[in-house]
């Protein structure tokens, strides 16, 4: 390739990526689990965006739903449980030209990878982190996770969760340098997809919790807020994720926060009575460390050579 | 440069004709130490020192004294800190025996080092006099109880007043007496003064041009000060060298060699006595288009460093043994997902915390087996400084090559040590290759194993038609998750077969001394300098012992078998635990054998026995060139 331009070859027509260019294999998630919508969502994104598939890599952790980026065509990195953040981080440190999104769960996240998260949330790196919350490890079969709810049954804990749930937005919300926060549910394609949209188009770490069942597990953990729209909360704002007409016509139950008011997306976070979709919370001026992270990705290998001997030269005798 | 100009234009004292106080003593090497409190720059003093004979043309090897806390208790053992400088007519390998001259700053310091053996009957000592003076009775005393002891052990004590002659150019000091003891010793070594200067400069110039006037004074005041007091001049001949040399420590050869090899990232997490390496990479890798990635912890350091990697860069981190436990698991990734990386491991003393700040080789095994199944990977330790530097290159290469994580050990010696080494001239091919992005040919799965050495090419983010998905979990040649029995089975065998067909390019290692003998010594690592001093001993006295030095650890050097053959006895030298054959407790099932012991005995069926020590400094050639007696009835 020396002595090639990097776009070399020809293109005798502009490529055009359908929805199949992101199928990978079938997915093997239970009849009735959400991980699906999520996946048919970030598909349509790449498709509307027209990411090219070899610039889009999807990073996820281990748990039902970090089987993600075996299911899209696109390059993929299926790692270690609590550890998809770190992974995805260095992915972008050294190339700010790829697409990134992250695939990771309520235990992988808030659990095991626990001091990943509140770092990743500083370092504010570009990518969509894709929190998938069922309220359990689903994997496993039914063990406690950070966000059960107290009293919950499982596994491990048969007569009940211990513990009050951390809550993962307000926590969030509350890391330095956060820049860019939001909640939707796995069971309203429309705001999935529009909340996943808006994610992919900011400019730093896009954290998205995404609340879902689990068909085997967690079955009915929804089925007051999915049976009583007014318990949902939308959030509609120009500069959040604003709702359509369809959505506001199912969820009266709306307010126009602005996502710049860090203080009023705190209080959103931390209602018991309503569950909040939408954009909590937007910091346009936060750092991005991704800036620094890829300092030198273009020198030329004459100058790194140059700047290797010359370092090496301080310690002539 | 018109600042050194400067400097070099006001020398008033070289040419000043040696003193009539002594006559003056020509040697082939010596050994001092600096030890001070912590904080009052006897550090500093003994790397200037060392440096300044390097560039004069001396042989060097440095040692740091260094206590595990910031500032320890004033006056204490614990608290001693410091450097212990070797330099000689020819190469000096390892930090020696005992030392010929200890600088002191007070009474007390020098008993950290009486306790290890550092010092033995004649040893000069240059001490701090003002403690005879001080307010408090107390310390008067334990002064004079200290030097009333140190004659008795056949010391040589030489009063010093430091502080006093100091206080006639500064105010305080504490600060400042270090350079005043350069000085004096730069008198008492017969050293060009100019080259002192030249390093205070360098050291000293961000701080400003006064502070390095005011420090040049000092230094010269401690010259003339020893010129007209003190009965002691020695000369260690320096050889002019042809070649271009270098002089650093360990920790920095490696960020040297990581910048050589082209590598762009070191991901890595504060542990000592790694960090140095990060902090040296932290000041210079920007210059060679690189950039240190300090993680919030040592799983997060790995973890960035192959992301990276799976986005086409092989990457460095750099830590030591409980950094290592902790990346545990994604090293096992890193082997089981075949993502090239560079990971320097500088060993320290364990288990646990251990000992933070001094020397051990007790990482050898959890390198080779901590992670979950089996986890073949490539092994490499570093002998020299030099090779600090050079195994950086090659194991970049090797990684990627062989397409998984590279542990190079290193350890504490080396980390601090400073030693002067051929200037290696670095080469565009020592550089990583640029990102390959042109299209991936589809037929080419992501894993297209070779059937004989298990190699394969790996396609990296960007590459058209080379997508995949990455996996941790059993994968076939499409990267496909895959539980069959037949495909673990193969895919293992991939996995193992790489090391052997590395082995097959590796040569068989060389040995130091006769071919045949009564004796082979085998070491890894830093020990190899200390273990040839040894045997030099030992065969000028017709001790038929010879060494060798592994560089190769996984896969192991070829040919060790039909060496090993050669010689009547073999046995490793480690600075790792070995239980002695002579215990009353041990049997031939509960002997725990030395680190690399094991490792051969296993592979060549041979009784190899081993001699193993944690003393949480270097072996000092004196200590194995006793065992070597002792085993050859010498």
């Amino acid at each position: 390739m020396y002595g090639l331009k990097k776009d070399w070859m020809l293109e005798p027509r502009p490529r055009v990526f359908c929805l199949d260019d992101y199928e990978g294999a079938e997915p093997r998630w239970c009849p009735g689990c959400g991980d699906g919508a999520v996946l048919s969502s970030v598909q349509r994104l790449a498709r509307d965006k027209q990411l090219p598939p070899e610039k889009t890599v999807v990073v996820s952790g281990i748990g039902c739903s970090s089987r993600f980026p075996h299911y899209m065509a696109t390059y993929g990195f299926h790692g270690l449980h609590g550890r998809p953040l770190p992974v995805a981080c260095g992915v972008r440190s050294r190339r700010p030209d790829v697409h990134l999104f992250v695939v990771t769960g309520d235990g992988d996240c808030c659990a095991i990878g626990t001091a990943h998260w509140i770092h990743a949330i500083r370092y504010n790196m570009k990518m969509t982190v894709m929190m998938f919350d069922n309220n359990i490890y689903g994997l496993t079969k039914k063990q406690t996770s950070p966000t059960t709810r107290k009293g919950s049954h499982s596994n491990v804990h048969p007569r009940g969760a211990p513990l009050s749930p951390i809550n993962p937005l307000s926590t969030t919300i509350s890391i330095t340098n956060a820049s860019f926060v939001a909640q939707t549910v796995d069971w309203n394609p429309v705001h999935l997809y529009q909340t996943l949209k808006k994610a992919h188009e900011h400019d730093g770490l896009a954290f998205v919790r995404i609340l879902q069942r689990c068909p085997h597990f967690t079955a009915k953990i929804w089925d007051d807020f999915q049976h009583d729209p007014n318990k949902i909360l939308l959030l509609d704002h120009p500069d959040g994720i604003p709702a359509d007409d369809t959505l506001k016509r199912i969820y009266k139950n709306s307010v126009a926060h602005d996502p710049t008011d860090i203080g009023a997306a705190h209080e959103i976070a931390l209602r018991e009575d309503v569950v909040p979709v939408g954009q909590l919370l937007w910091n346009p001026n936060a750092e991005r460390y991704d800036h620094a992270a890829a300092w030198g990705v273009d020198m030329s290998a004459a100058d790194r050579l140059e700047g290797a001997q010359s370092s090496m030269d301080r310690f002539l005798i | 440069m018109t600042a050194l100009a400067s400097v070099a234009a006001e020398r008033p004292t070289d040419d000043t004709e040696p003193g009539a106080l002594t006559e003056v003593q020509v040697i082939d090497q010596h050994i001092i130490e600096f030890v001070s409190d912590s904080g009052e720059g006897a550090q500093t003093a003994g790397q200037l020192f060392g440096t300044v004979s390097a560039k004069m043309g001396n042989g060097v090897w440095t040692v740091e004294i260094i206590p595990a806390e910031v500032e320890p208790p004033h006056r204490s053992k614990a608290g001693a800190s410091g450097n212990r400088i070797r330099f000689g007519t020819d190469e000096v390998t390892n930090m020696g025996d005992a030392a010929d001259l200890v600088i002191a700053f007070n009474d007390q310091v020098p008993y950290s080092r009486i306790d290890i053996g550092a010092l033995q009957e004649g040893t000069l000592i240059l001490i701090e006099s003002k403690w005879a003076d001080d307010v408090q009775a107390s310390i008067r005393e334990q002064y004079a109880e200290a030097l009333a002891d140190y004659n008795a052990r056949g010391y040589v004590v030489h009063e010093v007043p430091m502080e006093k002659e100091c206080l006639k150019i500064i105010s305080d000091p504490r600060r400042g007496k270090n350079i005043w003891a350069v000085g004096m010793v730069c008198a008492v070594y017969d050293r060009d003064l100019s080259y002192a200067r030249k390093e205070v400069h360098t050291r000293l110039i961000k701080k400003g041009e006064k502070v390095v006037q005011t420090n040049i004074q000092l230094l010269e005041a401690g010259y003339e000060w020893a010129r007209a007091n003190l009965p002691l001049r020695f000369q260690v001949p320096v050889k002019k060298s042809e070649i271009d040399k270098v002089v650093m420590n360990g920790n920095t050869a490696v960020g040297l060699g990581a910048m050589a090899a082209g590598i762009e990232l070191c991901s890595m997490y504060p542990i000592t006595p790694a960090t140095s390496a990060s902090h040296y990479l932290g000041s210079a890798f920007h210059n060679a288009g690189g950039f240190v990635h300090q993680a919030e912890d040592e799983i997060s350091a790995i973890g960035f460093a192959l992301g990276a990697s799976y986005a086409g860069k092989t990457p460095i981190t750099i830590t030591s043994g409980p950094g290592m436990a902790l990346k545990t698991e994604f090293i096992a990734l890193a082997v089981m997902c075949e993502l090239p990386l560079v990971i320097v491991n500088v060993q320290r003393g364990g288990p646990s915390t251990g000992l933070p700040t001094r020397v051990e080789q007790g990482d050898l095994l959890s390198a080779l087996f901590s992670q979950p199944g089996d986890a073949p990977k490539i092994i490499m330790a570093t002998p020299t400084i030099a090779e600090c530097f050079h195994f950086m290159i090659t194991a970049r290469k090797l990684a990627e090559t062989f397409r998984g994580p590279v542990i190079v050990l290193t350890d504490a010696n080396l980390a601090t040590g400073q030693q002067p080494f051929e200037r290696p001239v670095m080469k565009e091919e020592w550089l990583a290759p640029p990102l390959d992005q042109s299209p991936w040919d589809p037929n080419v799965r992501p894993f297209d194993w070779d059937e004989k050495t298990g190699l394969s090419q790996r396609p990296v983010v960007g590459q058209r038609g080379g997508e995949y998905v990455l996996t941790g979990l059993a994968h076939d040649e499409r990267s496909k998750v895959a539980y069959e029995s037949a495909i673990n089975q193969r895919t293992m065998q991939h996995r193992s077969r790489k090391l052997a067909t590395l082995q097959k390019t590796l040569k068989p290692p060389k040995l130091y001394g006769d071919d045949t003998g009564d004796l082979l010594v085998v070491g890894w690592g830093s020990t190899r300098g200390a273990i040839e001093e040894a045997v030099d001993r030992v065969r000028a006295d017709g001790g038929k012992v010879s060494s060798v030095n592994l560089r190769f650890l996984s896969p192991l050097e070829p040919g060790l078998k039909e060496i090993f053959g050669r010689f009547k006895n073999v046995m490793t030298v480690e600075i790792n635990y070995g239980e002695d054959a002579n215990w009353e407790g041990v049997t031939a099932e509960n002997r725990r054998y030395s680190q690399l012991a094991w490792m051969l005995r296993a592979q060549t069926l041979i009784d190899v026995d081993c001699w193993g020590r944690v003393p949480g400094i270097p072996l000092p050639p004196g200590r194995i060139e006793k065992e070597l007696r002792d085993r050859l009835n010498l």
